[in-house]
């Protein structure tokens, strides 16, 4: 394919992938594909059968006596090696990489097997014998333990209530569910006696602030925890940030038995023992005036975090705090965050992160809210939206919505699905006894984290005790070789989005050549990166800052390259030319320039301070917005759920490259998809997983999703370098509501959980 | 996800295969197109000592012959020429996944005997049967006896299914109900109808292909009547009874 010039600029152009080639052609090279540590033993993890239980005793000498078994780190070596895992809640129960008292969850590392193979070493794993005391447990997060209970209230929420024509009260169940990565976890640890130094690879995805908690698990200084990512990751979706629990734990192998150890999570263990999203129950109230004016909003959050609370939790709850009132111009909002302990595998990052549970709550509040009122739902999202020229706007709870046209992408979603035509051919369905519904979702998409928006779980107090935190900053490197060629090292670990060939596209315009003539390394090293505690793929961060460093970084660059052909008096000087005189004649460079073309930059995001004392924050630096109108008919003989059409447009300012951002709207679609149809991890009441492989965790595939229809509007971000907002994380907020949405108006009712499976959706239809 | 250790034969010959069999007993698994065996090895759910990897027997012919079409044991599932056998070609597609049909045989599925699968309903719908290594002739309504259990006895090998041809006056039909596209079924029917007979049979919702007797004025009424579901993660009894009514009504509708 030819590269598109329907721009002035590369970026903004919708070039294909340069990654492509080398994934097409089997090139790539994933964490199973590199060897860094040779003649590296080969671990398996022994993990509790049991949801919770007293350990008696763990007795591994069957398993050392095990022909090619090297060694075995048991939970207690662990204990006695490693400190608990920092975690931002105060007096939560200890977590550590492996259990060595009690097993909380089923699927909790116990022990660690190295052997010559994996083979071997999954043997000698049912070698080890272990005596267990079962202990009660919990799976109710009503009855589990509360490690966090904070109250907030912004505005004034009484009064509004007081005054309200309409309450509209409810409550909304977000399920368990994750995101199955084709690629699951992989470490490969080297420790180093003499240097006091681990070297980890891993196919981690940061926020590497969970690269300082493992550092400090493992009481090493940063510096002495090296955290290297292979160039290639196969998917995480949030979920590889928790790779660096078995880091410590390889890590700790490692170094107990003096050798390198490499560990490949396979997909038994990744869906008992990785990570998943929080299960969410949200009270709602939602008061309104007889004209459909949102005046205030109750929320009362129940969030289960499984048995640890495990960092960044119990960051999804708090990573939506500044958007409490969505899209619309509600000035009053309570809110009480709870956050329970239970016998399940510990939580944490998941495409859409705290949005899909929020917007499951307010979305469904507003949908019903417009049945009560007799409004259609889109004529209510309009009379509440935020409008154009309000924009930078502050929400009540402290957020800063930097841009956007809310009703703008209302129109294009109304137009784009056909939307009166839609709700005529609803008239006529239903009158043939179908069960015909559309569904409406408007979401507001936050991207680039502010570093300071988990610790509202803790009081002002507790927090002016500790070192406020705010921001988010990433950092890129640009450099012209002697030869006049050109490399960018990025900090934001992609997992698939294209950050190689948007980077490329960046720095072409800055040195003026053409992308392909531009090498970008994905692989991060913490030992020689540039890189900050915000860095990583995560937030949807990249579009701002991680393009926005690699902008700042090239611009430095380009202005150096500038002075040098001022100086020689000739602004053709090819790039060749100029780096050849960096480089190798370096007599003839301004006087006082540093010799060389490599240039460092960190980009910050602004505005994102810390939680002030009234607990206000803007939890994201931007914020995007999505439209979706979803089409659905009910089957009444067999409850399935077919979505006709589905349609979302999007605001994430300016695109870099549309065809990358229409494909991350394609993956966020079809995971919300599953989420709304399909997915949800399930436990039974004495803990054990039901949902522990493929055959019961049901990823719909290709032919399961909806036909979909996509639209943009490009409302640029005056808070990021080139324009641009994130996307990507959006559809996971959006579908799951807007395809709830549209099963509750099929069916007539108010109260459907998702997934919304064929037999449950059965058990609802109407007589 | 590796296997526990096993020895690994691959004969030749039948002969050979059953010889085999026979001197390891309950020990060996036959390994045919590995679609179902592998992950059981994999997930240690089976750990036989020895795999016997039937696929250099001479057992992928499909012949016609006496009104019947004779399908070798290792004969995949997505061949060709299962398109003219009735209800087997119709079932195909719901056969898991275009990749998992170009390694699953015929026989291999057979020979599994999961309840949830679609070749074993299809051959009892049409009254096949199944050819094994001491020459016996085994209808499927004997053959099948519960969840992954067949009538085959330690060393007796499965190298030929027996799938009656499309008869004049013979009308056929299968459905499915799967929560995604090639899921397990949670359901499935298949009907035979001619002049004076009525055969249905259903799958899934029993631990092995199971006939029915079916009220012509209420088919799927009398034959949810007749199951008793057991109910899984994904579905309750009460929706799998529902389905069953509802895939009987419309098999028994196209052969009507």
């Amino acid at each position: 394919m030819s590269v598109a010039t329907e721009r002035e600029t590369w970026v903004g152009s919708a070039i294909p992938r340069i990654e492509d080639e080398a994934l097409l052609r089997g090139e790539g090279r994933f964490m199973d594909d590199i060897d860094p540590a040779r003649n590296a033993g080969h671990a398996a993890v022994l993990r509790s059968p049991l949801a919770h239980a007293r350990i008696v005793r763990l007795d591994a000498s069957a398993a050392l006596d095990h022909p090619g078994v090297v060694g075995v780190l048991t939970g207690a070596d662990v204990a006695a090696m490693s400190r608990p895992f920092p975690v931002g809640v105060e007096d939560a129960p200890p977590y550590y990489a492996a259990a060595h008292d009690v097993a909380r969850y089923a699927g909790e590392p116990l022990a660690v097997v190295v052997a010559r193979d994996r083979y071997t070493a999954e043997d000698a794993v049912e070698l080890i014998k272990v005596e267990y005391e079962p202990l009660e447990p919990v799976l109710d997060p009503e009855a589990g333990e509360i490690v966090s209970d904070r109250s907030f209230s912004y505005g004034e929420p009484d009064a509004a209530f007081a005054a309200a024509d309409l309450v509209v009260t409810g409550r909304f169940a977000f399920p368990r569910w994750t995101a199955c990565p084709v690629e699951c976890y992989g470490v490969a640890a080297d420790w180093n006696e003499a240097t006091g130094v681990l070297t980890a690879w891993a196919n981690f995805q940061g926020p590497f602030t969970l690269h300082s908690v493992a550092a400090a698990a493992l009481g090493l200084r940063g510096s002495k925890l090296r955290l290297i990512t292979p160039p290639n990751s196969g998917g995480s979706f949030g979920t590889k940030a928790t790779v660096y629990v078995y880091v410590v734990l390889i890590g700790l192998a490692s170094r107990k038995l003096g050798m390198p150890v490499r560990w490949t999570e396979d997909r038994l263990e990744h869906l008992a023992g990785s990570s998943a999203a929080t299960a969410r129950v949200t009270g709602v109230e939602a008061a309104f005036a007889a004209d459909g004016e949102l005046l205030a909003l109750r929320y009362d959050a129940l969030e289960d975090v499984g048995a640890y609370i495990r960092a960044p939790e119990p960051a999804s709850l708090y990573r939506m705090h500044g958007a409490l009132t969505g899209a619309y111009r509600a000035r009053h909002v309570a809110v009480r965050n709870r956050v329970a302990l239970t016998n399940r595998c510990p939580t944490g990052l998941n495409r859409g992160f705290g949005g899909p549970q929020l917007y499951m709550a307010l979305e469904r509040t507003m949908a019903i809210a417009a049945g009560r009122l007799g409004l259609d739902p889109a004529e209510l999202a309009r009379r509440n939206l935020i409008a154009a020229d309000d924009f930078p706007y502050r929400t009540p709870s402290g957020g800063l919505y930097d841009s956007g046209d809310y009703e703008g992408c209302l129109d294009d979603v109304l137009e784009l699905s056909g939307y009166e035509a839609r709700r005529e051919k609803q008239r006529d369905a239903r009158r043939n006894g179908r069960l015909y519904g559309i569904g409406l979702a408007c979401c507001v998409e936050p991207s680039i984290s502010n570093m300071g928006y988990v610790t509202l779980a803790l009081t002002a107090e507790e927090r002016a005790a500790g070192l406020p935190k705010s921001g988010n900053a990433e950092g890129a490197t640009v450099a012209v070789s002697p030869l006049g060629g050109v490399t960018v090292l990025v900090g934001t670990t992609p997992q698939g989005q294209g950050h190689a060939t948007v980077a490329a596209q960046v720095v072409a315009d800055a040195l003026g050549v053409g992308p392909e003539e531009v090498e970008v390394l994905t692989a991060v090293d913490t030992s020689t990166s540039a890189w900050t505690v915000s860095s990583g793929s995560y937030s949807s961060r990249f579009s701002g800052v991680g393009a926005g460093a690699v902008h700042l970084a090239a611009q430095k660059l380009r202005a150096k390259i500038a002075a040098i052909r001022e100086y020689h008096g000739d602004e053709s000087l090819s790039l060749r030319r100029v780096a050849g005189i960096a480089h190798w004649h370096t007599e003839a460079l301004p006087p006082g320039m540093e010799p060389g073309l490599h240039e460092t930059a960190f980009c910050a995001a602004p505005n994102l301070g810390a939680p002030d004392e009234e607990d206000r924050v803007a939890a994201s630096a931007v914020h995007g917005f999505i439209a979706d109108v979803a089409v659905v008919e009910v089957d009444r003989a067999t409850g399935r759920v077919a979505v006709l059409d589905y349609t979302t447009v999007h605001d994430a300012g300016r695109l870099l490259n549309p065809l990358i951002a229409d494909g991350q709207v394609r993956g966020d679609v079809a995971h919300g998809a599953g989420a709304a149809l399909f997915e949800r991890v399930v436990y039974d009441e004495d803990g054990n997983l039901l949902t522990g492989t493929f055959m019961d965790y049901l990823c719909p595939t290709a032919p399961d999703l909806p036909p979909l229809r996509i639209g943009h509007r490009e409302t640029p971000s005056p808070f990021t370098p080139l324009g641009a907002k994130g996307l990507g994380e959006g559809g996971t907020m959006s579908v799951p509501v807007a395809i709830a949405n549209a099963v509750a108006d099929a069916l007539g009712v108010e109260e459907v959980e998702v997934p919304l499976t064929p037999a449950r959706v059965w058990e609802l239809l109407p007589e | 996800m590796k296997p526990a250790a096993f020895r690994y034969e691959r004969p030749e010959s039948v002969e050979e295969a059953v010889a085999t069999l026979a001197e390891h007993g309950d020990e060996a698994r036959v390994l045919a197109g590995g679609q179902s065996l592998v992950p059981m090895l994999n997930m240690r759910l089976a750990r036989p000592s020895v795999v016997v990897d039937v696929n250099r027997l001479p057992l992928g012919d499909v012949t016609r012959e006496n009104g019947s079409w004779r399908v070798g044991a290792t004969v995949l599932q997505a061949d060709p020429r299962l398109a003219e056998i009735p209800l087997l070609a119709e079932c195909i597609p719901y056969v898991g996944h275009f990749v998992t049909r170009n390694r699953g045989t015929v026989g291999g599925s057979i020979a599994h005997a999961d309840a949830a699968a679609e070749l074993p309903l299809v051959l009892a719908a049409l009254r096949g049967s199944v050819v094994t290594s001491t020459g016996r002739t085994i209808p499927a309504a004997e053959f099948f006896v519960t969840h992954f259990t067949t009538a085959l006895e330690p060393g007796e090998l499965l190298v030929e299914t027996v799938w009656p041809a499309a008869e004049a006056g013979l009308r056929y039909a299968f459905e499915e109900f799967a929560l995604r596209r090639g899921d397990f079924a949670l359901c499935a029917a298949a009907a035979v109808a001619g002049p004076n007979e009525l055969r249905v049979v259903v799958g899934s919702v029993a631990d092995r292909p199971t006939p029915i007797d079916v009220d012509p004025a209420r088919p799927g009424a009398s034959a949810a009547e007749q199951v008793e579901p057991w109910g899984t993660l994904h579905a309750s009894p009460g929706y799998l009874r529902q389905l069953v009514r509802v895939l009987v009504d419309r098999v028994v509708e196209r052969v009507a």
